[in-house]
């Protein structure tokens, strides 16, 4: 048997793995979102005109501002990364920090958004929403299972970025070694959009 | 034979028992290496498998006690929820991928680790994070959770017991398995050495390539069923609740849709673990190396497809009703061509009949009772007598223990001896077997028969009819119990007493037995380079 020679053993950089491996856990995320999505077909399949007027309800400005906001986020993300290629840590630093700022303003949002629906006594088991036909209680249940766990992606996305914001700054980033960044950066995208099917989904129903 | 030689040019360099920095247990759970890791799991598990089979016997001794029972109804809920939840997620679902895929995977296809060797040791930390979880669900709220371990509603939103942290030790134990998929489909696809293409890796490598991606599509699913579940019973969102228009048939989907494939998971590295033993105690390659292959694939595509045959009576349609009936019996094709392929192994093969081979034979013959009971239910019009019976209880033990189970226990006294570099005493694991198949078939055969003469599944207690079909279920129960702990405890005096096992005791011709026993640290001194198919056990041609 011929052999080839021995490698360090902790030492194993393989970026192609790398970015499998993240490609893997992006199917794991559709997925978790999937059977959300297959819940909100069957009963929007069931409850047509209660999905019709509960999406009326919701604050359409603010979903397609979210919308926006997430969108440039992710060119800001893209420019990151493209900048750390080229060598420019400062631009890299800089389009982190804005998409981690996008990403908060969007959470602010969601919070205004989510308060003035509870105000009114629409969220599960409120006093309003109680008093509503059951798809649209269905309806707002999804509403807030979906958002709701897409806004703990983005919380988690504001983590890993800031995270990515100090490894550039501590140069584990670098233009050589990157691919911790691009995996960031994939993450971020998916959140994007999952965001741009809820949208239509939700706010567009009507 | 060119596996002795191999072994005789590596240098006695120290195994991964002996390797690396730490002492004590920081060398254990602070540990990235996967020999370690695997080890780990087993640990764990075993433990977790002797706790649920205590539950088991309590279950038995209930059904002995008719008139008045020793356990109230409450209790018997809680033995059977916990019975259940612990084997299902903490020993049968992760066993054969995390303990044997992590020891044997990066060896066996001639790599230093797995591709994310932290990853590894983070999902071990989610198991045991999951599995302590579940075990606090016992002791603390209003009594453990009692609704089963498929948690249907509405039941489990109106329980008043802790269903919640039971839920929720689930879903981090599927997040422990997710992580696990992830890492080895990256590792199949990136670290095989050299030369060793796709049709060249063992098939227990195809059987946990095919595992992992099961784990990985199918997992996150009974992740948003659970959390779901969890928002349901806090916040009350109505999705499930029919109080609220929701509709518990969808739970039940979203709850198959994972678990049905999850039984795959639980079965497909087995079958990869027989597939290795087989041709090495009939000393002849595996007869149809690549339908065994594509079947691992086939049996985990048509698998995905067949969650329905557990709602029969649930009320789906009758066009729903039909496809899951087909594909339920297409999916036993897949199955059926591997146990040719491992009965077709043995004809002419000159086979030893050591321990490993006994428990490997009789995964064949219990998995093949399992297998054809589960053609017998997955007829419509026979579902309706049979669903929610013992028979269901009896199909399920035959193919999750007899299956599993016993193609776990081959594998472990397959691989002992290169774990822990400790032969076991053979003689003992022989005599072990003969309690634990006896008892086997006298428990859940019995159940297969009460369940066919109407015994409902989870009673706490019965008709005077059944009497006779539970009293000798539970000496059944109570045989194999005993063969059990001679079997565990053989192994563990192994540990400490047995003797020193050779690099290659059994005369395997795959890469782990190549390497000394226990591997070293690094698995190899230098990466093999791979020119032949993995089972050539005659180098010189002649069949």
């Amino acid at each position: 048997m011929s052999s080839i020679p021995a490698m360090p053993h902790p030492v194993h950089k393989d970026r192609e793995g790398a970015k499998l491996g993240m490609w893997l856990f992006l199917f794991t995320e559709i997925l978790l979102f999937g059977g959300l999505f297959l819940l909100y077909s069957a009963y929007r399949a069931k409850y047509p005109l209660d999905f019709h007027t509960g999406g009326q309800h919701l604050n359409t400005f603010i979903g397609v501002a979210n919308t926006v906001i997430l969108l440039t986020s992710s060119l800001t993300v893209a420019i990151a990364i493209t900048a750390i290629q080229k060598g420019n840590r400062k631009l890299t630093m800089l389009c982190l920090s804005a998409t981690i700022g996008f990403a908060a303003l969007f959470l602010v949002n969601k919070y205004v958004e989510w308060s003035e629906e509870i105000r009114r006594g629409i969220y599960p088991n409120g006093p309003a929403l109680l008093k509503l036909p059951d798809g649209e209680k269905i309806f707002y249940g999804l509403y807030y299972s979906m958002t709701g766990l897409h806004g703990l992606h983005v919380l988690a996305g504001i983590v890993v970025l800031s995270v990515m914001l100090k490894f550039v700054h501590s140069n584990r980033i670098t233009s050589s070694d990157f691919t911790k960044l691009e995996n960031a950066g994939l993450y971020w995208h998916l959140v994007d959009v999952i965001w741009i099917f809820l949208l239509p989904l939700l706010y567009l129903a009507a | 034979m060119t596996s002795a030689a191999h072994v005789a040019a590596v240098p006695a360099a120290p195994s991964f028992l002996e390797a690396g920095g730490r002492r004590g247990i920081l060398a254990w759970i602070l540990s990235t290496d996967h020999k370690r890791i695997g080890i780990l799991y087993l640990a764990t598990m075993v433990t977790m498998f002797l706790m649920a089979m205590v539950l088991g016997v309590l279950m038995r001794i209930e059904q002995l006690t008719v008139d008045p029972p020793l356990f109230s109804a409450s209790t018997y809920n809680a033995f059977f929820t916990v019975h259940g939840v612990i084997m299902i997620f903490m020993f049968v679902l992760p066993g054969a991928s995390a303990v044997f895929g992590n020891f044997c995977l990066p060896i066996m296809i001639g790599a230093r680790d797995v591709a994310f060797p932290r990853l590894n040791l983070m999902s071990w930390y989610f198991f045991v994070t999951g599995a302590l979880l579940a075990l606090t669900s016992l002791f603390t709220g209003n009594g453990p959770p009692d609704a089963g371990w498929t948690f249907y509603v509405p039941f489990s939103l109106r329980s008043g017991t802790n269903i919640l942290l039971g839920a929720f030790a689930a879903f981090v134990l599927g997040f422990s398995s997710i992580l696990t998929g992830i890492n080895f489909i990256t590792t199949v696809h990136r670290m095989r050495a050299p030369g060793m293409s796709w049709l060249r890796m063992p098939l227990f490598i195809w059987a946990l390539y095919a595992t992992a991606w099961v784990q990985v599509l199918a997992t996150p699913i009974i992740g948003i069923t659970f959390l779901l579940l969890i928002a349901e019973r806090t916040f009350g969102i109505g999705v499930f609740d029919p109080a609220k228009g929701g509709d518990p048939i969808l739970f039940q989907h979203l709850f198959w849709i994972y678990s049905h494939p999850a039984v795959y998971i639980m079965i497909l590295p087995a079958m990869g673990a027989v597939t290795e033993i087989i041709p090495t105690f009939a000393h002849r390659s595996i007869f149809g190396y690549k339908a065994i292959a594509y079947s691992s694939m086939g049996i985990a595509i048509l698998g995905s497809l067949v969650w329905g045959h557990h709602m029969f009576t649930s009320g789906m349609s009758d066009s729903a009703n039909l496809m899951f009936s087909l594909f339920t019996f297409l999916v036993a094709v897949p199955s059926a061509i591997k146990v040719f392929n491992w009965t077709a192994t043995l004809y002419k093969g000159s086979i030893e009949l050591k321990a490993p081979m006994l428990f490997a034979l009789t995964f064949v013959f219990l998995f093949c009772i399992g297998g054809l009971t589960g053609l017998i239910q997955g007829a419509l019009n026979v579902n309706v007598h049979l669903h929610d019976t013992y028979w269901i209880v009896g199909h399920f033990h035959y193919v999750m223990f007899g299956g599993t189970g016993m193609g776990f226990f081959a594998a472990l006294l397959y691989w002992f001896p290169k774990m822990f570099g400790k032969m076991y005493n053979e003689t003992a694991a022989k005599i072990a077997w003969i309690p634990i198949f006896i008892g086997f078939n006298m428990l859940y055969g019995g159940m297969l028969v009460l369940g066919y003469m109407g015994m409902p599944r989870r009673y706490y207690t019965h008709l005077p009819q059944f009497h006779t079909g539970h009293v000798i279920a539970s000496i059944g129960g109570f045989i194999m119990a005993t063969g059990l702990i001679l079997f565990f405890a053989n192994l563990f005096v192994a540990l400490f007493k047995g003797k020193k096992a050779e690099a290659n005791p059994w005369g395997g011709v795959t890469l782990e037995w190549q390497v000394p026993s226990p591997p070293p640290l690094e698995n190899f001194e230098e990466i093999p380079v791979i020119t032949h198919g993995p089972y050539r056990f005659n180098p010189e041609g002649a069949k």
